[in-house]
């Protein structure tokens, strides 16, 4: 795969290096002159000096037969407009964007853009994860397929325990996947009974969480 | 007219007091609070006695783009100092406000050009630069 990483911070160089010890063909753009040659002594040429939001320096990097570009700068704007640019004006299939200012996530989407990468609002999911609020988590949102999976910690009492699986009323559009209990999880059939404490993960069509979550945790 | 103009620099000042003195409203969001200096009138009046409107805010954020009075603009235009920052918040104030009239100053004419054809309304300085000292060379010769 040819890969173009924009941006040679730490994220920028780390992945290089790593998508190159992979065996992947990796050009890496670096707008600084210092940093462009502090880097080049490790990754010689591989790293290109030049402004990647200016278009002759995505051509000259080969974005036309590019299988993926990484925007990872330290510059929300710069990785939307890279990102906006190899998708719409080289048509590369692949882009992943890093934002740094979680606030900034609404102008990737309003762009298009995606998947977006933020440090930010994975450690604060990690958070959530380690301290649910009222027990629902996030695991995975499909955007385009609208989809996501959730967790959800059974309560004392909730609708849903203490019934077998397929007793529990659930929306339609929305499915138990998995149960985790006492550090390990399986698949459940119809006839697995919930019981409080378990955490159960569900797939649902975006949007049906206020409507899942008082079955399993009322509170 | 409801004009807002984000970046109060040479070209963004000068703009908004000829857009005043015009008759529109006119609303400047610049970051930098000094820049507000550039819109002090030249008979003493200032910005605001004019009927001029002035926030402080960066352009990405959608609340200062909001307190400066989006929502209701008719014509936006961007004239920060940066191409990537006119080419970001000129899409988002088109896409997610539907503002109708959008112009946006581009530097790099390349992608003044690509932009344009996107529906985007670049205006290059750079570009005219270019045509200018191309049309005195030619005129010369």
């Amino acid at each position: 795969m040819y890969v173009i990483v924009v941006g040679s911070g730490k994220v920028g160089l780390n992945l290089s290096r790593e998508l190159i010890d992979k065996g992947h063909e990796v050009t890496l753009l670096e707008s600084d002159r210092r940093r462009y040659l502090i880097v080049e002594e490790e990754l010689e040429h591989a790293v290109q000096y030049g402004d990647a939001t200016e278009l002759w320096v995505l051509e000259r990097a080969g974005i036309q037969r590019a299988d993926l570009v990484v925007a990872v700068t330290g510059d929300d704007e710069d990785n939307m407009l890279v990102c906006q640019v190899a998708k719409e004006k080289y048509l590369c299939e692949r882009v992943i964007a890093r934002v740094n200012n979680p606030r900034n996530l609404q102008h990737f989407k309003l762009l298009g853009i995606q998947p977006v990468v933020s440090a930010t609002d994975l450690i604060l999911r990690l958070i959530e994860h380690e301290v649910p609020r009222y027990g629902l988590v996030h695991l995975l949102a499909l955007e385009e397929e609208r989809l996501e999976i959730i967790e959800l910690e059974v309560q004392e009492g909730a609708p849903a325990a203490a019934k077998r699986v397929g007793e529990v009323e659930l929306p339609q559009g929305s499915l138990i996947i998995s149960v985790l209990r006492d550090g390990r999880g399986f698949v459940p059939t119809a006839d697995t009974v919930v019981e409080a404490g378990d955490q159960v993960l569900l797939v649902l069509d975006s949007g049906l969480e206020e409507m899942i979550t008082p079955v399993f945790a009322p509170d | 007219m409801f004009v807002l103009i984000v970046g109060a620099g040479r070209v963004g000042a000068a703009v908004a007091k000829r857009a005043l003195a015009r008759g529109h409203e006119v609303s400047v969001l610049d970051e930098d609070p000094l820049s507000h200096e550039r819109l002090v009138e030249v008979e003493g009046q200032t910005w605001e006695d004019a009927g001029g409107l002035f926030t402080v805010g960066t352009a990405l954020e959608v609340d200062a783009l909001i307190e400066a009075g989006v929502q209701r603009a008719d014509v936006f235009i961007a004239s920060t100092d940066g191409d990537n920052t006119n080419l970001t918040v000129s899409q988002i104030v088109q896409r997610r406000f539907g503002v109708e009239k959008v112009l946006c100053r581009v530097m790099d004419p390349a992608r003044a050009a690509w932009y344009a054809e996107q529906g985007l309304h670049t205006i290059s300085p750079t570009q005219h630069a270019i045509e200018m000292f191309d049309q005195a060379l030619s005129t010369e010769a």
